[in-house]
């Protein structure tokens, strides 16, 4: 089943493309991992496809209603913003939001996604604590659990494991590939390649606006690609505990 | 205004032949006469000879404020500014004892003779500054004939009651008037009671309104409003007056009949006769 | 939606509490027992006067513009996502005052009773729309305080010149009225004049709840869990310029409500945006109450300005939230 159904999506700052003609279909059980250099348009891909940005082109989700989309898919945006001291248990179920008809209090469905959500991310212990007095991660964490707590078939995360530690990062990771094999979709952009290509089922490199490559991470994570594209050169080796690969140097 | 009685023309008939009948003034009379202050402006007009007074202050135009626009025309204006006065080369300045006593103290200095008038809280300041004005403008004679006049019209208003209703005297910012004020004894002198210093609220000043209903007065008197709006003249119409008013009685004064000590408050007090005689 | 029943419990006995002392406390000195009788049931003419027609318009005025200046200030606060933010502080009540004061002056509000409150309305709605348009749709406390200076002084200056240019010779001295704001002397007309746009203004800012606890979490991320963020600033703008233009309409300028009652009762209702917006109103008509009945008790007979207290007690406020936002401001 196809989620996101994106057909020369096309952003322009002035007369320059910041996104130009990507065409791309996610189809549920993916766990997508878009990568690519800094500006090569992953962040302003991700918000037009949910339609935050004008483009030309189209976008299947950017012409659900507001409504529809926010129970299609839910977006971690870049920016962990949290303005107010509020508990995490509470913020997490803002994400419940969207499936509340206006006027209803949250049910038992909804405290049982809001449960679930804190579990996955290991935040159980976290419930009464006030968000904004948490390290920098830990509230990355409560923001990627309040886009689970969304329950969409689709999640964009926009650099999602920027500032967590190793364990974090994997965990996060491991959280995103679980939901792919629970038959659901994940988008994330990230620049971490070896958790790129340990748990992404899929890759999409990007290049100054342009879909450069789009498959395993077998076939986008090649020594000629990275090199195009990034400038590095790597290491990859397919081990016993799956494919290992490292950035060596910049070319 | 036809609904006034006989006596309102004795009075103006008394003012107009006050002026047509003043006696030539002795030589050594004032001969460039200027009035700084309201007050002053109208019992000079009152008295003065023909030529004396060559200008009157511009409050003097204004008909909010003056009972005689109509004779100011026919003098200069000032506005109490004293280089204004200076250049009219006048041999005598009138002030009242509130005018700006910067600008009267540079006429001073400038060798003007500057002569300042209490202001006139009873009847029996008006008739003295009748008088003194008589006496400086060399027309001791006119300003006692005005005197008589101005006592035998008081009479004539037939304002002797037994019964003494009381009146509010209401202004913008809720001023009302204690027994210090002119406006206190306008209202005596018309047959009424003062509400406030029947209330025992001696001072004047700002008394918050609850205070001045509780007061329960037959008729409240309001002050007039200016052009343009203020919330200090708002509490003139406030909902609370006007049920007042709807089972008493009310009435608007008029500044210009009340502020100055002439014989123009025989007006005033002639408009609450005649309220009080229809209550 | 969190419901904090004992918060609720404890902001409606104060209401209470002070509605009634603020009708039996007053110049005239009439007794309790009498206050109540010439209120309920109209004994004693004078008395029920000086209850039905200056005592009960000015406490149901105080919990009018209390609720609105409150309820104004949090839903503000949640939108910018910025404590500073306040009606009053960023120049919405100056600007309405301005337009207030024009419509009087001109005799317009004379002739049209509602030229008052839309004249206020309109003076708030512009400065609103402005200071979104500087400040950005996150308010950083540096653009929206330095757009408040400007604005609170320019429309400060233009009332100020209006009133001396009026030909009422009391006006000039109500500019202090107009950027301090007062109950005094107020009646029902004032209610009735002030009332409908109040209430239109509650009912658009309470409905923002659900938007402004989403913003939380930045535009983004609320515009995908579908808040429509267009319609959501247009709710807010009116609500906060129907809500401040009729409270400054009728009571003049009255800054730091907006501010103080939200960051007070922030920490009782878990800093949840949609649940200080209810809190806020409550509390604001809390705060206005006891400020009004603390200038009755204090000066009786000055008419001290409401404005002028709101200041010795909220200005602290603003200058702490100033000291432990230092760090982010932009």
């Amino acid at each position: 089943m196809t989620l996101l159904e994106l057909d020369h999506l096309t952003v322009r700052r002035g007369e320059c493309p910041v996104v130009d003609h990507v065409t791309l279909p996610v189809a549920a059980g993916e766990c997508v991992g878009l990568i690519g250099p800094n500006g090569a348009g992953k962040t302003t891909l991700m918000r037009a496809a949910l339609g935050l940005e004008p483009f030309s082109g189209t976008s299947s989700l950017a012409m659900l209603t507001a409504v529809e989309r926010a129970r299609t898919a839910a977006f971690l945006p870049q920016a962990r913003q949290i303005a107010w001291p509020m508990d995490v248990e509470t913020l997490v179920a803002l994400g419940r939001v969207p499936h509340l008809p206006r006027g209803t209090a949250p049910g038992a469905v909804d405290r049982a996604a809001v449960d679930d959500a804190l579990h996955r991310l290991g935040l159980d212990g976290f419930r009464q604590r006030i968000a904004t007095q948490l390290s920098g991660g830990e509230q990355g964490r409560v923001l990627i659990a309040r886009a689970l707590a969304q329950q969409t078939p689709l999640l964009l995360a926009d650099e999602p494991i920027a500032g967590l530690d190793p364990a974090q990062q994997i965990a996060t990771m491991q959280v995103f590939a679980g939901l792919a094999q629970e038959g659901r979709a994940v988008i994330v952009s990230l620049h971490d390649l070896g958790l790129a290509a340990r748990h992404c089922t899929r890759l999409i490199l990007m290049h100054q606006g342009r879909l450069v490559a789009d498959g395993t991470p077998n076939q986008v994570l090649t020594p000629e690609l990275m090199a195009q594209v990034f400038g590095i050169s790597i290491w990859r080796q397919d081990s016993p505990l799956g494919p290992v690969l490292q950035p060596m140097g910049v070319l | 205004m036809s609904v006034f009685p006989a006596a309102f023309r004795t009075i103006a008939l008394g003012v107009a032949l006050l002026g047509a009948a003043s006696l030539a003034a002795s030589a050594d009379a004032p001969k460039r006469v200027v009035s700084m202050n309201l007050c002053t402006d109208q019992l000079a007009m009152l008295l003065a000879d023909e030529g004396q007074l060559i200008s009157v202050s511009h409050i003097a135009f204004d008909p909010l404020s003056s009972p005689m626009v109509e004779q100011a025309a026919r003098y200069r204006k000032n506005h109490g500014q004293a280089e204004q006065i200076f250049a009219m080369q006048p041999d005598l300045v009138l002030a009242g004892i509130y005018s700006d006593p910067y600008s009267i103290g540079l006429l001073r200095r400038l060798g003007v003779e500057v002569v300042q008038f209490p202001m006139e809280r009873t009847f029996d300041d008006i008739r003295a500054n009748i008088l003194k004005m008589g006496q400086i403008l060399g027309q001791q004679d006119a300003a006692r004939q005005m005197v008589t006049q101005f006592d035998t019209d008081l009479a004539a208003l037939g304002s002797v009651t037994a019964e003494h209703p009381t009146a509010l005297l209401h202004y913008a910012n809720n001023y009302t008037s204690g027994d210090k004020s002119l406006a206190h004894h306008i209202l005596l002198a018309a047959g009424f009671a003062n509400a406030t210093t029947e209330g025992g609220i001696a001072a004047a000043g700002s008394v918050p309104l609850e205070r001045l209903l509780l007061l329960m007065p037959d008729l409240v008197i309001s002050g007039q409003t200016y052009p343009g709006a203020s919330r200090a003249e708002e509490v003139l119409d406030h909902p609370a007056l006007r049920r007042l008013r709807e089972k008493q009685s009310g009435a608007r004064l008029t500044d210009a009949e009340w502020v100055c000590g002439t014989p123009f408050v025989l007006r005033a007090v002639m408009r609450l006769v005649d309220i009080r005689k229809r209550m | 939606m969190a419901v904090r029943t004992p918060l609720i419990i404890v902001l409606l006995s104060a209401l209470t509490a002070l509605f009634f002392l603020s009708v039996i406390i007053g110049p005239a000195g009439i007794t309790m027992a009498d206050t109540l009788r010439a209120l309920l049931w109209g004994q004693g003419e004078a008395a029920t006067l000086v209850m039905r027609e200056i005592r009960l318009p000015r406490a149901i005025l105080a919990v009018m513009v209390g609720a609105s200046l409150g309820l104004a200030g949090a839903a503000m606060q949640g939108y910018l996502r910025n404590p500073l933010a306040e009606p009053g502080l960023i120049g919405v009540s100056g600007s309405a005052a301005l337009g207030a004061v024009i419509v009087l002056q001109t005799g317009l509000a004379a002739v049209w009773w509602l030229a008052l409150p839309f004249a206020a309305l309109g003076g708030a709605l512009a400065s609103v729309l402005l200071i979104l348009l500087l400040a950005g749709p996150r308010g950083s406390s540096l653009t929206l305080i330095l757009a408040g200076i400007a604005i609170s002084a320019l429309a400060g200056a233009m009332t100020t010149l209006v009133l001396n240019l009026s030909p009422n010779p009391f006006a000039a001295s109500e500019v202090v009225f107009w950027m301090m704001g007062s109950l005094s002397d107020r009646s029902f007309d004032h209610v009735w004049i002030a009332l409908p746009f109040m209430i239109i203004g509650w009912i658009l800012l309470l409905s923002l709840g659900r938007p402004l606890d989403v913003l939380t979490l930045g535009e983004d991320a609320a515009a995908t869990m579908g808040v429509a963020t267009g319609r959501t600033r247009l709710v807010l703008v009116l609500g906060i310029a129907a809500c401040v233009g009729a409270a400054t309409a009728v009571a003049g300028a009255i800054g730091f409500v907006g501010l103080v009652v939200p960051h007070i009762l922030r920490p009782f209702v878990g800093a949840r945006p949609s649940s200080l917006l209810w809190a806020s109103a409550l509390g604001g008509a809390v705060m206005v109450l006891a400020a009004d009945l603390a200038v009755r008790l204090i000066l009786p007979d000055r008419d001290l300005k409401l404005g002028v207290l709101m200041a010795i007690i909220g200005a602290p406020f603003f200058l702490h939230l100033i000291y432990k936002t230092r760090g982010e401001v932009r």
